[in-house]
This record gives C-alpha cells, sequence and structure tokens, in this order.
C-alpha cells in the first residue's frame, strides 16, 4: 500500500502548550479516513499542521513519498493539498463564482479553471444556480459545498475536511455526508475529521481515534464501529 | 439657476475625482494591510516632486516624466512596506500609526532638504474651456477624467484578475488566504505598489493644477483621511462617495462664504455624521 499522505511522530502546538503529540497516520490513494475524538482532542490542530497553517514542531510528513513537512500554507497548496476549513471560512461578500476562482489560484489549477468549474457545477448545481450571488448570503449547507467546491478548484491530491457537519441541521447534516460519498466516489483521497462519529464511520474507509493530543486507536470503518470502547465513549451504544 | 453657483457645483465634481482616487488608494491599503499610511499624502507630494525635477529641470517630455512618477511612487510604496510595515505588521496599531507618521516627518524633512521650501511650479498651463457663460479649467477637467480612468482600471483589475480577487479576498479573511495557495506577502507587496501608483497618478493630476513645495501633503491630507473615514474605513464605494459630497461642500461653501469657512463646515459635517454613522455613510 503505497500512501498518498503519511504523518510519522508529528508534534504540533501553539505557544508553550502541546497539543499533538507523536502522531502518526497513513491515508492511502483514493481512500476516505475519519479522525474522530472529542472537542479539544486536536484534530483541528492536526489539519491545520497537515494544511501548513501551524508549523511542525516535530516529526515528519510526506505526500506521495515527498518531504512537504514545514511548508507554508500556500506552499502545500501547489503540492496538492486542499484544506476545508472549519466552520467553512467562505469570503461572504465575494460571489459564489469568485469563491471557486481564488481557489484555483496556484498557476497549475489556474490552467483548469474552465474544466475544474464545469466539475464543480456538475457536482453542486446549486452553487452554478447561486454563482453570482454573495456566498455569504447561502445557506450552511450550501456554503459548505461551496467551501468544498472552493478547495477541489485547486485540483488536490488529497481533501482535508475540518467538521463538515458542525452548525448545521440535522437534515443538511445527512446531505454533507451525502456529498463526501460523492466526492469519495469520484476517487479523490480525503482526510476528514469529525465528532459526529456514527455518520462519519458510514462513509470512511479507515479511522484513528484521537485522544489529548494522541492517537488512541485505528482500525477500519467496520472494526471501529464494532469496537466497544468507541461504542460506549463516542456512539452513546 | 446661478451661472456661478453651477460653476462651483462642477468644480466641485472635477475637484472631487483626484480626493476619490486618494480616498480608493489609502482605503485599498487599509482593506487589504490593516494599516493607515499617515504619509499617504506626502508619498504623493514625492510624485509632484518627481514630476517638477524630470519636466521642468531636466527636460523631459510631460508623459514620460508622469509615468516616471508614477512608476516612481508605485516604488516608493513597496518601499514603504518592505522597510516600514512588514516588520512591524503584528504590533498594536498605535505603533503602526506612529511609524507612518514618522514616514510623513521624514519625507517632508527630506523633500525640504533636496528642494527647499520654495513653492514649485512645473509651468503648463492649460487653457481654460469655456462653454456657454461657464468657465471650466481643462486641467482639472483632465484630472477629473483621468482621476475616473484610474478608479476604473483599479476596479477591473480587482475584478477580473486572480491576484486582484485574492487583494478582495484578504479584506474579508486574511487568515485563511493561504489555503487557497495566496502567499500574504506576495499580495501586500502588489496591494502597496497599487496603493503608491495611485498616489503617483494623483501626484501628476495634482502638478497640473497646483504648486508643489514639501508640506503640500498637509493641504490635502487631512481631507483625504476624513473622507475616508466618512465613508467607514476599508469601505471603497464609501470613500469613492464621501469624496465626492466632501469636495461639493468645500466647492458650494467656498462660493457662498470663503474656502477657510467651506473647510470649517466641512469638518463640522464630519463630526455630525461620525455621531449620527459612525460606521461610514453606507453602512446600513
Amino acid at each position: 500500500m503505497s500512501a498518498r499522505l503519511a504523518l510519522d511522530a508529528v508534534s504540533a502546538g501553539y505557544g508553550s502548550f502541546r497539543a499533538l503529540f507523536d502522531v502518526s497516520l497513513e491515508v492511502a490513494q483514493g481512500q476516505a479516513v475519519g479522525v474522530i475524538g472529542p472537542n479539544g482532542a486536536g484534530k483541528t490542530t492536526l489539519m491545520r499542521v497537515i494544511s501548513g497553517l501551524l508549523p511542525l514542531r516535530g516529526g515528519a510528513m510526506t505526500l506521495d513519498g515527498r518531504a512537504v513537512g514545514g511548508l507554508a500554507a500556500h506552499r502545500m497548496v501547489e503540492q496538492g493539498i486542499a484544506h476545508v476549513p472549519e466552520n467553512r471560512r467562505l469570503f461572504p461578500r465575494l460571489t459564489v463564482e469568485d469563491n471557486l476562482r481564488i481557489g484555483a489560484f496556484i498557476p497549475q489549477a489556474r490552467k483548469h479553471f474552465a474544466g475544474q468549474l464545469a466539475r464543480v457545477y456538475e457536482l453542486f448545481p446549486r452553487l452554478k444556480e447561486r454563482r453570482d450571488q454573495a456566498a455569504g448570503t447561502l445557506s450552511g449547507g450550501e456554503q459548505q459545498m461551496c467551501a468544498i467546491g472552493r478547495a477541489l478548484m485547486s485540483r488536490p491530491k488529497i481533501l482535508l475536511m475540518d467538521e463538515p457537519s458542525a452548525g448545521l441541521a440535522p437534515l443538511v447534516v445527512a446531505q454533507v455526508f451525502e456529498l463526501v460519498r460523492r466526492i469519495r466516489a469520484e476517487g479523490l483521497t480525503v482526510l476528514i475529521v469529525e465528532q459526529n462519529v456514527q455518520q462519519v464511520l458510514d462513509v470512511v474507509d479507515r479511522a484513528y481515534l484521537l485522544e489529548v493530543g494522541s492517537i488512541r486507536l485505528a482500525g477500519s470503518a467496520a472494526e471501529l464501529k464494532g469496537n466497544d470502547f468507541i461504542r460506549k465513549s463516542y456512539m452513546g451504544l | 439657476m446661478d451661472i456661478y453657483l453651477l460653476e462651483a457645483v462642477i468644480n466641485g465634481i472635477l475637484l472631487g475625482g483626484v480626493l476619490a482616487l486618494l480616498a480608493l488608494g489609502l482605503n485599498l491599503i487599509f482593506g487589504v494591510i490593516d494599516v493607515v499610511w499617515i504619509a499617504y499624502a506626502d508619498l504623493v507630494m514625492c510624485g509632484m516632486y518627481v514630476i517638477f525635477w524630470l519636466y521642468a529641470d531636466l527636460g523631459w517630455p510631460l508623459p514620460l516624466a508622469c509615468l516616471a512618477a508614477i512608476i516612481g511612487v508605485a516604488a516608493l510604496g513597496v518601499l514603504v512596506h518592505l522597510l516600514i510595515i512588514a516588520p512591524i505588521l503584528g504590533s498594536a496599531p498605535i505603533n503602526q500609526l506612529l511609524a507612518t507618521g514618522g514616514l510623513l516627518f521624514f519625507l517632508q524633512n527630506f523633500a525640504t532638504l533636496l528642494f527647499g521650501t520654495d513653492f514649485r511650479n512645473i509651468g503648463v498651463r492649460l487653457p481654460i474651456i469655456e462653454v456657454g457663460d461657464i468657465y471650466v479649467s481643462s486641467a482639472r477637467l483632465l484630472a477629473f477624467a483621468m482621476a475616473l480612468v484610474g478608479a476604473v482600471a483599479l476596479w477591473l483589475f480587482l475584478r477580473r484578475t486572480y491576484i486582484g480577487t485574492a487583494i478582495r479576498a484578504i479584506a474579508q479573511d486574511r487568515d485563511i488566504v493561504g489555503l487557497m495557495g495566496v502567499d500574504q506577502r506576495h499580495v501586500y507587496l502588489v496591494t502597496s505598489a497599487i496603493g503608491g501608483a495611485l498616489a503617483g497618478l494623483a501626484a501628476c493630476l495634482l502638478a497640473l493644477q497646483y504648486d508643489v513645495h514639501p508640506f503640500v501633503g498637509n493641504t490635502f491630507g487631512p481631507l483625504i483621511f476624513m473622507i475616508c473615514v466618512l465613508g467607514g474605513l476599508g469601505d471603497m464605494i464609501g470613500g469613492f462617495v464621501a469624496a465626492f459630497i466632501i469636495s461639493q461642500i468645500i466647492s458650494i461653501g467656498g462660493y457662498y462664504a470663503s474656502t477657510e469657512l467651506s473647510y470649517v463646515l466641512a469638518f463640522t459635517l464630519f463630526i455630525v455624521l461620525m455621531f449620527i454613522r459612525p460606521r461610514g455613510i453606507l453602512v446600513r
């Protein structure tokens, strides 16, 4: 199995606070991998480290075998990592299409802008209907589509999704997981962080449990779904 | 309608063009980099001296001297960012104000050292145009037209290019643009260059109408800040509209009373509007 993304004993933190301790994980090409865990476990920190928003304090990170650890965020995008941040973080006063356009900012994505835009609109026809609308006026679910579409515009090798279901109504949450399933079916590699354990385990191949900054458990989605500890602590069963 | 009043209104509109151009530049810098270039009007002064020096002293053709001023002040804008703003980007706003305020004194005194405190004029006299009974200075007309061209060019740049889209995006969420593959430092440099180029363009337009001296920035600098605050700091359309409101007050006030009194009137209105609409005239 060749790992698309591999983290080896990565640690990171904010100031004197250490948020991640020797985290190792692997995402194989074409796989969807989940990271679950309670609030404050370091899930968002992990995403921020992978996308270069937060510097690596230790350990190594490779993308398709190439060392990418410690690059700045804008360089990570060029390497092929796209990050759908927590709370979507669209540019609210830019139109939907301008949000997508800036997703294609890197030179290698600009060349394919028209084709990729058509692909995103095909994936999310709602965005095409609302292309000239300010992104801030979209509904929560549409904003999540736009945020995912914006990330896809850079034609990434791996898509990071941080809590895509957070802050959405239950019905919309189901739609978001359906989106994840479709993106995965397109063959894209996905690493997704979620608190919605039951639903995320339904769409990923493998998952990791992160607790207080360390990987506590790892396994296939089926294994974790059958794990007593996960069932008791995270699924309320 | 009183023909002189009409003339005052027209002059107000023409004056508003250059002020609007400068308000655009200042708002762009503030919106994107989140710093206020206190010395912005003094960058215009530098540009006016470049034109004076190249055209009147060295005998360059005027359009070439103007082009050199625009490029020169754009480069100056980049230097201001690299040398003064970038090192203190993360520090308290008051420190940034003091630093660019210090630049104001530096530029004014440096200009005094180089050129003395004499009022100098490039000596270009453009004809007065007579339409019916109304007299309009063609220098002002040209300044207004060029200011509009500059504003439209900026608008197209911000709308139609990737870097322009990045500039608009960074003003809305600066922490996240890195995830789009945008290098903040690069955007800041481009923005500083554009801000400088707009000041350089304004210098060309003002050099045709006014004398240049080291403190010429003081005559319109406070006005531009007032316009920007009135329109809402960082709000480019608000600043654009406010420029024409203020220039009308000054022009019409100057017609009914005196220029000095019209400035008093403009600043009084400014204070009143600050109470009614503290976040800018267009903010709902």
